[in-house]
């Protein structure tokens, strides 16, 4: 019996250990980390990391025990008043283990990794002491992604969800008193408050849901909400699965608030890897795929998600096309990428979304972190001309400049060989992880919707040569830079985690192959989605794919790779103008917010401050208007001033009056205060005189 | 004679021996006046733990009326009015509230307050008295008194410590109050001569005030609370107070003062007035909205972080007004939590802020920035209890509203909110994205982007900017428990609350269903 109930229940118990752990590693940090060594400090972050991952492990094997049914574990109360009833219930099912698995897995990689990279990145930026508040902010990290994949309900979901958003807030502003290059400035933290604000507007769409969501359904609670949906009509749960939407486009930087990821690189680099491509930028996958039983019973809200999906992943990766910085390309990748998930989601291809968030996890996380090393590589590589020549320190030196690189594949062979293979898995070149999983989202598009289908197509068309550009500019050729050519390999604490990513961004497909018999990351999801039919290789639309990516990579060498750029050569895609400069301006659309939203907004509260609260309001109304009328009736009450007239002898006396007050009440203040509160005791006194000594 | 033997008669009134005390006490002996008055409101705050917790005379499960002091008082001319004091949820954690802000306020005075320790220390704890008065009395004559009394010692607090323009502030905070309350005044006399009593739970229960009458006792009433709140456009007074007053006077204004007005609403409008409080549901909703969306548009535009913090207030009560007239569990409970979570942010920040400015003696924006490099402590408890604020799940400010917002969707769907409808609610929301933009501006103009001018100003006189010392932390320290607390744990909170709540909505849905 004993032994059934430990078979039934699992590991269950360690369920709250996901969030504690990350906690605990901070707290530890926090507390001791001051007086510990720098490798000490990131140790203890990346073994808490660690042990959520541990953890996560284990909690997948106790579904796997529990052949896939869900597995709850209420910890306390949380908010329980009129007919909410909140707990703070873990939830272990297939879906939210995977997202564990992948959170705290690729987590405690980047963790390792950034032992190094910021061991390095405090010490160009000149504030070694900064090193433990990263590991701190890392953890809480964790720590808020873990109560987001294992929350029972969608109001345990959110608070992991703006927990995640202040963490984002926080690794973005890491660097708040400068630039990305480093100067004195206001951008690093203005970058990391739009992000916080676009995902607040997100946010703010995913509370109008939930409280639609609480009335119709009376629960927050996932399963009762299930539940209930058929009963409901379709209409509540278009605008549910709708608002929803709106906070999917906020964390998952899509179509219209994707405008603070590429701002978001502001961050270190390990940030980029972490939250804004592998993990927390996923959370609106997850959301739709865990609110599959809403979005599939509303085609509407299905095709909307689907296209919302589609057309940000191909806009995003035009957008692509047009940047310099090794860093922003690959943010707009994400974009695209995430945008591919989300159609895939939206069309109701749930296992094929998460197969391309498991993969894309793996291969982006290794291209931002490659992206790291070669920038570190590139800092290091200036550094060392800085002191060889003395003379370099004036001159504004950006090492994420595409232009300044050149030729690191002889100078940094291991990043340079990593980078190719996540290039090749983003590219969707076969057997590369990413080929199976964007594969897997095309043919169901081919299946769903032509639209969605040719705009993904393309999409994964301008991925292709934007990779292959990238690829092209920065490793091979010569150096364009002196720095390129006195760049450095980072260190093994950098580049192991790099090849573990790597050799999961090769094999990662095997995790879903369209073999039969090979489906299983389908099965295991299928224990919590239902069961799906799964789609095999269909080679029309595997050919056209690869075609199209081998096509764009020939294409990117022709430009880029067969004849190198030249030091101060401009791209020789601007010959296309405006085309060109569009995707390089970004479409302009923050310009376009500026002026539509921004600049209006700003305009308003200041007019609303200066002019109607403080100038109208404030000075005219009260100061003129009531005080006036008040020391016009008091002046014929008294009889005093009744032969004044006009409007100068009304205006002067307004002030003569107010001081009149001030003086009559400083009077009061200066000579009688203490009488005053003499007077106010002794009422009290009276009054409880009276009260003791009356019978 | 059992006057002492009354727990709520002997907390009400326990500051007032501390004032004894003080009166004793050479004005020259500055430590043994802030030691005596800590001391104080440190056993008042002991003593109001007692009376709710230890003592067991009080039943948190029983919604109605508790630990009832009541005596005849004066009783001439057919008046009769009582000595009565009591509590109940809606009352208990707010007078847990005073008691915890006075010592911490006491506290944060240390060193910011030089001159005339004596006078001051004995106008906060009459303050204290009063507004515990507030929160007990169930009389309505008795209530007045107290309501009228908590005024005076916070004028004097404001214009003989306050800031440059004291004088000012104070006057019109004094007149501004003075002027609502005169109304209610009106109202209260007619509601005990012609209902033969003053006592509120008596004048309920016999009801049958006539709708027409109803509504305007309900507008005169609604007068005194409404700037007292204040609620929009009434607000006018609140900025000019906050600047001018000296930061203990700030907290107490904020955290505890404020509520006074929100308190009214929910002890005397709603439940003596219900047909009326039902056809204004949805104006006062309607104001409360315009108060969150305006009041979180005003702040981003201002340029003194106080000025910032007195607005932020205008937006945090509207929420705690919408909650209140949805009239719903969650609603009114989400709202009496948000009065509690508002006293301890709002509290918070100007302490924090009082603390920057006694070094740094600005509160411009502009000659600020990047002071969490040099101030890592303050700067992280700044970022905690901002975000407090702005209601991040996980910390106090969420679970209040969103059990608001969520009540206000539900009084928009069952019709208390008439032609209004879920509309409140939705806008309401926004504000929650408003208070993003504004809180995070004010952080990262203070703490994030490049070193600020005025780290360099400090320099020139000799100083240089330091981290906050032990009692500085001590004073915040409670408030971030509570912070922490209410976030994640709300659940004795509500608890305390949740019977009386639901006893006033019931009485609500009853009346509401007899009203259609």
């Amino acid at each position: 019996m004993h032994l059934s109930e430990t078979i039934s229940s699992g590991f269950l118990f360690l369920a709250p250990w996901l969030v504690f752990l990350p906690l605990i590693g901070l707290l530890v940090n926090i507390v001791f980390g001051g007086r510990m060594s720098e490798n000490l400090v990131g140790g203890i972050a990346s073994a808490f990391s660690g042990a959520a991952f541990a953890v996560s492990v284990l909690l997948a094997y106790s579904v796997s025990l529990a052949h896939g049914e869900t597995l709850r574990w209420t910890l306390a109360e949380w908010i329980h008043i009129g007919d909410v009833s909140l707990d703070w219930t873990f939830r272990a099912d297939s879906l939210s283990t995977t997202m564990m698995l992948v959170v705290s897995g690729v987590g405690t990689l980047i963790h390792i990794y950034a032992i190094g990279y910021m061991h390095e990145d405090v010490r160009f930026k000149n504030d070694p002491a900064r090193f433990r508040r990263f590991f701190v902010f890392l953890n809480l990290f964790i720590a808020a992604m873990m109560i987001l994949v294992s929350g029972d309900s969608y109001l345990m979901l959110f608070v992991g969800w703006e927990g995640v958003g202040l963490c984002s807030f926080l690794l973005i502003g890491f660097w708040y008193e400068m630039d990305t290059l480093a100067r004195p400035s206001w951008s690093n933290s203005k970058a990391a408050v739009k992000a916080f604000v676009a995902n607040r507007v997100g946010d703010f769409g995913f509370l109008i849901a939930s409280f639609i969501m609480f009335w119709a359904f009376g629960s927050f609670q996932f399963d009762a909400v299930f539940a209930k949906a058929p009963e409901i009509q379709t209409g509540v749960i278009l605008a549910i699965t709708l608002f929803f939407l709106v906070g999917v486009a906020g964390k998952s930087a899509q179509i219209p608030l994707y405008v603070w990821l590429p701002d978001a690189m502001a961050g270190p680099t390990p940030v980029s890897a972490l939250i804004h491509a592998a993990t927390m930028v996923t959370a609106g996958v997850y959301l739709v795929t865990r609110s599959a039983p809403l979005y599939s019973s509303v085609p509407e809200a299905q095709n909307i998600v689907a296209l919302v999906g589609a057309v940000t992943a191909l806009f995003a990766a035009t957008i692509a096309v047009g940047q310099y910085d090794i860093k922003k390309v690959l943010a707009y990748s994400t974009i695209s990428q995430l945008g591919f998930m989300v159609a895939a989601v939206g069309m109701g291809a749930y296992v094929a979304g998460m197969f391309h968030l498991v993969t894309h996890a793996f291969f982006k996380a290794l291209l931002f972190l490659a992206a790291g090393s070669v920038i570190l590589g590139m800092e290091r590589g200036h550094h060392h001309l800085a002191h060889g020549h003395g003379g370099h320190h004036g001159e504004t030196f950006d090492p994420g400049d595409m232009r300044n690189m050149g030729g690191l594949r002889k100078t940094m062979p291991v990043t340079f060989w990593v980078y190719m293979i996540g290039t090749l898995a983003l590219a969707g070149i076969a057997p590369f992880a990413g080929f199976w999983s964007k594969d897997e989202i095309l043919l169901d598009a081919s299946h769903h919707s032509q639209a969605v289908y040719w705009l993904l197509t393309i999409a994964a068309f301008c991925t292709a040569f934007y990779m292959g550009r990238q690829i092209w500019m920065v490793f091979f050729g010569e150096a364009r830079h002196e720095a390129a050519a006195h760049a450095e390999e980072s260190p093994k604490v950098m580049t192991v985690p790099l090849m573990i990513l790597a050799a999961l961004s090769l094999l990662g497909g095997a995790l879903n192959l369209p073999f039969d018999g090979f489906h299983n990351l389908g099965h295991w999801l299928g224990h919590t989605l239902g069961e799906v039919e799964a789609l095999g290789l269909n080679l029309q639309v595997a050919g056209i794919s690869t075609a199209l990516a081998l096509l764009a990579i020939l294409i990117s060498w022709l430009i880029y790779g067969r004849k190198p750029l030249a030091k101060n050569q401009s791209d020789p895609l601007e010959s296309f103008g405006l085309l060109f400069k569009g995707m390089n301006r970004k479409w302009w659309v923050d310009e376009l917010y500026q002026f539509l939203v921004i600049t209006p907004y700003v305009k308003i509260s200041h007019f609303l401050a200066d002019v109607i609260d403080w100038r109208f309001w404030h000075d005219w109304f009260h100061e003129t208007v009531l005080l006036g009328a008040y020391n016009w009736a008091s002046a014929i009450g008294l009889n005093v001033y009744a032969d004044q007239k006009g409007i100068d002898a009304f205006a002067n006396w307004l002030g003569a009056a107010t001081q009149r007050l001030s003086a009559a009440t400083r009077k009061v203040q200066n000579g009688f205060v203490r009488s005053y509160a003499l007077s106010v005791f002794l009422g009290v006194v009276v009054i409880l005189g009276y009260l003791l000594l009356k019978p | 004679m059992n006057f002492f033997t009354e727990p709520l008669t002997l907390l009400t009134f326990f500051p007032l021996l501390g004032v004894l005390l003080l009166l004793f006490i050479p004005g020259g002996q500055k430590n043994a006046l802030r030691w005596t008055a800590l001391a104080v409101s440190l056993i008042t705050f002991v003593i109001s733990l007692w009376v709710f917790f230890l003592s067991g005379l009080y039943d948190a499960s029983n919604p109605d009326l508790q630990l009832v002091a009541r005596h005849p008082w004066i009783q001439v001319a057919g008046w009769n009015i009582e000595y009565h004091l009591a509590a109940d949820g809606l009352s208990i954690l707010l007078i847990l509230l005073t008691t915890l802000l006075t010592p911490i306020s006491i506290l944060s005075t240390w060193t910011a307050v030089e001159e005339r320790v004596k006078e001051f220390m004995v106008f906060f704890l009459l303050l204290e008295t009063g507004m515990l008065g507030v929160f007990v009395a169930q009389d309505l004559f008795l209530f007045y008194i107290f309501w009228e009394f908590t005024l005076v010692p916070m004028y004097f607090l404001i214009g003989i410590w306050g800031g440059p323009r004291r004088i000012y502030a104070a006057l019109k905070f004094f007149l501004y109050t003075m002027a609502g309350s005169i109304l209610m005044l009106l109202a209260i006399l007619w509601l005990g001569i012609q209902g033969g009593t003053f006592s509120v739970p008596q004048l309920i229960e016999q009801g049958g005030i006539p709708a027409n009458i109803q509504w305007w006792l309900f507008i005169a009433f609604a007068a005194a609370f409404a700037i007292k709140v204040p609620m929009w456009p009434l607000h006018s007074w609140l900025p000019d107070a906050h600047v001018e007053a000296p930061t203990a006077g700030s907290v107490i204004l904020a955290g505890v003062l404020l509520k006074l007005g929100t308190y009214g609403f929910v002890r005397f409008n709603i439940p003596l007035f219900p047909e009326a409080t039902l056809k204004a549901a949805p104006w006062i909703a309607l104001l409360a909205t315009i108060g969150i969306i305006y009041g979180a548009a005003v702040s981003y535009a201002q340029t003194d972080i106080k000025k910032l913090v007195a607005y932020s207030s205008v937006s945090h009560l509207g929420f705690v007004m919408l909650g209140l007239f949805a009239l719903n569990p969650e609603g009114l409970a989400g709202a009496i939590l948000q009065m509690i979570n508002h006293g301890i942010s709002t509290g918070a920040l100007f302490l924090l802020v009082g603390m920057i400015y006694e070094q740094t003696h600005t509160r411009e924006f502009k000659v600020y920035g990047g002071l969490w490099k040099l101030m890592p402590v303050f700067g992280t408890l700044y970022l905690i209890v901002s975000l407090s604020s702005m209601g991040l799940p996980g910390l106090n400010g969420f679970v209040g509203e969103f059990t608001i917002l969520l009540g206000a969707w539900g009084a928009g769907q069952s019709g208390v909110f008439y032609w209004g409808g879920v509309w409140f609610a939705a806008i309401s929301a926004l504000g929650v994205i408003m208070a993003a933009i504004y809180i995070l501006y004010m952080f990262q103009k203070m703490f994030m982007g490049p070193q600020g001018e005025v780290v360099d100003e400090v320099k020139k006189h000799g100083h240089s900017l330091r981290d906050l010392n032990w009692r500085e932390i001590a004073v915040i320290a409670p408030l971030i428990l509570l912070i922490f607390w209410i976030g994640l744990y709300p659940a004795p909170f509500f608890d305390l609350m949740a019977p009386s709540v639901n006893k006033l909505a019931e009485t609500f849905s009853a009346a509401a269903l007899a009203l259609r």
